[in-house]
């Protein structure tokens, strides 16, 4: 009897927020338009940058340099400025990110075996992609001190580096983002599909008739639940297809434990969106509750930025945030075969926060009905 | 009045229709062909039931809206090449309250003085003459959010009238207002037409109507008639009567007299049928075909309504095949099916309902009947185990609302004010919803089912997404939905607040057949004509039952040398301001 009571619940649900021009929108556009926006789009690499040098030398050392700077995939165009005012200019007028200053007696200090200068000046304003830029031109402007003939002398006596990196050998930028896509989709969809579940019952004026209904009340906020937490599952599902034949990222770990993990974090998630939606009392309100969760949860949960770089006082709350777990997993799963026992230790808060979120839900609900 | 027809000619046209049609997207024109016209020192009554196309006409009037053909002149003015024009010199008033919910009244009316261009000088003689007319003086500084609807309506009407309008436009303007802030917002209109004011007043009560100087009458787009109301009413004189004597079995005489080929009409009226035949019945006659030994027909005058019917070509027949389909109840086991005891709703410090205490008998329409905000809707909530009350218990079907809630509910069917099943779920999908929650599984769901789209004649439509239905087949979905598991009790919140007369007919029809098998019946209206259908109404007024009996008995209880004959809203009118005195004295 309950369930059958149930299953028409949940397949209403579903079938509310897909018959729904609006709810179907929110399943197909967003999910798109993330997947292309981050992972093509929002790249952290910096590529096509545009470069200024003001050469003042004219010895070979500084020809080499400005060669090997230009010959650098990174960069897309090499400019020359004839004056420090041009290149003054030019980093005012964002023409170019970075000028490289090259003195007059650069090679002449080269060839003499003293310390030779060069002055890269940097746009602070872009303080990332800038940083980046700097350490490519300290590559090359290294890589050129070495053969110089103090530098092939010091080589000798210096100790080499190779770097290796581990699970993403050639640090390609989308087997970071797009497995990150995987929790973030989960997120948004499962947040504002429950979100709005109530909040539209409210606003067509449904809610009474659903209330009067036999329905138990936890029937109710089962078959709320249950609805976003499939659509949320179908879209983790097309996420791990895409990633894997679409973008060619390795699936190193189990697949099960990824889906076991996830179903906790599911759970964190629409509890959320459903006290957002027991809150609210138009889908208006409901979305504006649900981003105003999002953005900072996107922000503290080590997705773009390490959580390691985040000041000491802040640190602390990232530990409430289910994305931050459920990325650790994704990661782990794509690209490294994450042990049992790690997933574990990540899935266990996550069952915490779900626990938590699912309670004050149901406490907000019953609350509300008075 | 009655001089009316020979005034009206002389005044002067302030609105020409001409051809004036409508269309939004595919479906059918929303106006059609309208050509009319209103004058002013009088007041013209828009009528018809939602979705007839009131509110369109009156936006297309404003130039809001422009028509897709036809033409529209307001006070000499073209709608399509003068809207501002006539912005200047009209006063219009929407349907929703327009007015903003966190000022106070003075603040409204400073707002709307800026935005018409009412000269500073000219403010405080304005403002007291407004004020001291709506009798709103000693509130200028509550704010318009916690006004009652009655009040919000007249604040709403000083707003539009800041700037001398030569044309009022009134959309719906009784809507959530009691009566008796109703009859003073119609004084107060009837004040502004001796100074040669036009005005339209749109409603969808056809009582209102009545009173009305001239009214267009609108059905789904298409003008039906324009002229005085007793005009109309004309149509019908001598073919209204009223069966008495049939006390007791009223509902299953009604269902045969509508079922005779001369009756256009019939509807319970307390405890009598009043019936509209053909042209030239005899009244004799159909007593003869009824079998009826103790029955009394008599002639009575014809009401706005009686004549809308006829023109629609008469109500439904009296057959309710979902009443045929329903197993009857045992005879009454002595236990009443709804118990109100001493309900008492209190939010904050706001008592909301106080102290409700009434039992429905099985068999039993019962109506809670009231303004806006009196606080029939929150006991009404409590009955269905929507609201938990502060004090007091309710049962349904012996069923302790608070400890078997779920219990309760599986034995009733709630339809509520507003259509409110799932309007992007088809028909078919909503059926089989409603099926599930109630527990119906495999072939019992699908007998239910089919059998509900065949007695509602769904079955074209099942595919169709439910709110793209038009208004009576929606009417008829909720209803289906509502009564699937076969209740034992029926809530039904303002079930046809709004709707046109043969819709309100044929679900009344289906209700009546319904409670001949046994099945109880709560609802709620504000719908005066509505009280009268039920077998015992109580009275709300701001949160107290002010009265309780059957219809004939409160009317019986207000009656007087002057008004021997009263009407229900009569009744309502003089039981409130009796109730108020004794709560002053």
């Amino acid at each position: 009897m309950w369930w059958t009571r149930l299953k028409a619940l949940i397949i209403k649900e579903l079938l509310a927020v897909l018959r729904d021009p609006k709810g179907r929108a929110i399943l197909i556009g967003p999910p798109i338009i993330q997947l292309l926006v981050f992972s093509y789009a929002a790249t952290l690499e910096v590529r096509n940058v545009d470069l200024l040098v003001l050469n003042r030398d004219s010895g070979q050392w500084s020809r080499e340099l400005v060669h090997r700077i230009d010959g650098a995939p990174t960069f897309r165009k090499i400019t020359y400025a004839q004056s420090p005012a041009a290149l003054h200019d030019a980093i005012d007028h964002q023409r170019v990110i970075a000028a490289v200053h090259i003195g007059p007696t650069f090679s002449r200090d080269i060839e003499a075996g003293r310390p030779a200068d060069v002055q890269i000046i940097l746009d602070g304003r872009r303080s990332n992609a800038s940083q980046i830029v700097g350490g490519y031109l300290n590559q090359i402007v290294a890589s050129l001190a070495a053969e110089t003939p103090a530098g092939r002398k010091a080589a000798e006596a210096s100790v080499s580096v190779v770097a290796r990196n581990w699970f993403n050998p050639n640090l390609i930028y989308q087997w970071f983002m797009v497995p990150n896509l995987v929790a973030s989709i989960a997120l948004l969809i499962g947040l504002v599909v429950t979100a709005l579940s109530i909040a539209r019952e409210r606003e067509l004026g449904t809610f009474d008739q659903l209330m009067v209904s036999p329905l138990r009340t936890h029937e109710i906020l089962i078959g709320k639940l249950a609805a976003p937490m499939l659509i949320g599952l179908f879209h983790i599902s097309i996420y791990i297809l895409a990633a894997v034949f679409v973008f060619g990222i390795p699936l190193r770990g189990s697949l099960a434990l990824l889906y076991g993990s996830a179903i906790c974090y599911l759970g964190a998630v629409v509890g959320l969106g459903l006290f957002i939606s027991a809150l609210s009392k138009t889908q208006q309100q409901a979305i504006l509750g649900a981003f105003l969760f999002l953005v900072p949860a996107m922000l503290l949960s080590g997705f773009a930025t390490p959580i390691e770089n985040m000041p000491e006082w802040l640190q602390p709350i990232t530990l409430i945030n289910p994305l931050r777990y459920f990325l650790v997993i994704v990661k782990g799963v794509f690209l490294k075969d994450i042990p049992l026992s790690e997933v574990a230790n990540n899935t266990l808060p996550l069952a915490i926060i779900a626990l938590f979120t699912l309670s004050a839900a149901a406490w907000l609900f019953r609350r509300r009905l008075e | 009045m009655t001089n009316a027809a020979d005034s009206h000619a002389s005044r002067p046209e302030v609105i020409r229709l001409a051809g004036v049609t409508k269309k939004f997207g595919a479906a059918p024109p929303a106006l059609d062909d309208i050509t009319a016209s209103i004058r002013g020192g009088e007041i013209t009554g828009l009528v018809g039931p939602d979705g007839a196309g009131k509110t369109t006409l009156i936006r297309l009037m404003t130039g809001l809206m422009l028509p897709d053909a036809g033409t529209i002149e307001v006070l000499g003015f073209d709608t399509r090449t003068d809207a501002a024009s006539i912005h200047a010199a009209i006063g219009y008033m929407p349907q929703r309250f327009g007015l903003y919910e966190d000022l106070s009244i003075q603040e409204n009316l400073d707002l709307y003085a800026d935005l018409r261009g009412l000269p500073k000088s000219e403010r405080p003689a304005v403002y007291d003459e407004l004020l001291t007319f709506t009798d709103l003086k000693r509130f200028t500084t509550r704010l318009a959010g916690n006004l009652s609807g009655g009040m919000k309506q007249k604040l709403g009407l000083a707003c539009a009238l800041l700037k001398k309008p030569r044309l009022l436009l009134l959309d719906e303007p009784g809507v959530g207002v009691d009566p008796i802030s109703r009859r003073d917002l119609w004084k107060m209109v009837e004040a502004l037409t001796s100074e040669g004011i036009g005005v339209l007043w749109s409603t969808a009560y056809l009582d209102e109507a009545e009173a009305c100087d001239r009214v267009l009458l609108l059905n789904q787009g298409k003008l039906l008639f324009a002229g005085i109301p007793s005009e109309l009413t004309e149509r019908v004189a001598g073919r209204v009567f009223k069966l008495a004597g049939t006390t007791g079995r009223r509902r299953a005489t009604l269902a045969r007299v509508l079922d005779q080929d001369n009756v256009v009409d019939g509807v319970i009226q307390g405890e009598a049928i009043r019936i509209v035949m053909q042209d030239r019945s005899d009244p004799a006659a159909l007593l003869t075909a009824l079998g009826s030994s103790d029955g009394q027909i008599a002639p009575t005058s014809p009401r706005f309504e009686d004549a809308f019917v006829d023109m629609l070509g008469g109500g439904p027949g009296g057959r309710s095949k979902l009443a045929e389909a329903t197993r009857a109840r045992p005879a009454d086991s002595g236990r009443p099916v709804i118990e109100a005891r001493g309900l008492t709703k209190r939010f904050g410090d706001f008592t909301a309902a106080a102290d409700i205490t009434f039992d429905v008998q099985r068999g039993e329409i019962f109506g809670l009947l009231g303004p806006n905000g009196a606080g029939k809707s929150t006991t009404f909530k409590m009955l269905c185990g929507l609201l938990k009350p502060t004090l007091g218990e309710g049962r349904v079907a012996g069923f302790d609302l608070r400890r078997d809630g779920a219990e309760a509910r599986n034995r009733l069917g709630y339809m509520a004010q507003k259509f409110s099943l799932y309007g992007d779920l088809s028909v078919a999908q909503n059926l089989a919803f409603f099926a599930g929650v109630y527990g119906l599984a495999g072939t019992q769901k699908r007998d239910r089912t089919s059998l509900m789209s065949e007695i509602f004649d769904l079955g074209p439509h099942a595919s169709s997404n439910a709110k793209d239905l038009p208004l009576g087949l929606k009417q008829r979905l909720a209803l289906a939905c509502a009564v699937m598991h076969e209740p034992d009790a029926l809530f039904l919140d303002e079930p046809t607040s709004g709707v046109d007369p043969i819709t309100r007919r044929e679900f009344w029809t289906h209700i009546n057949g319904l409670v001949e098998k046994g099945i109880t019946v709560l609802v709620t209206t504000h719908f005066m004509d509505e009280a009268e259908y039920c077998d015992r109404i109580s009275l709300i007024d701001r949160g107290r039952s002010i009265a309780l009996g059957t219809p004939d008995a409160l009317k019986a209880r207000v009656a007087s040398p002057e008004n021997p004959d009263p009407t229900m809203e009569d009744a309502f009118i003089a039981l409130v301001q009796g109730a108020n005195q004794r709560a002053a004295a």
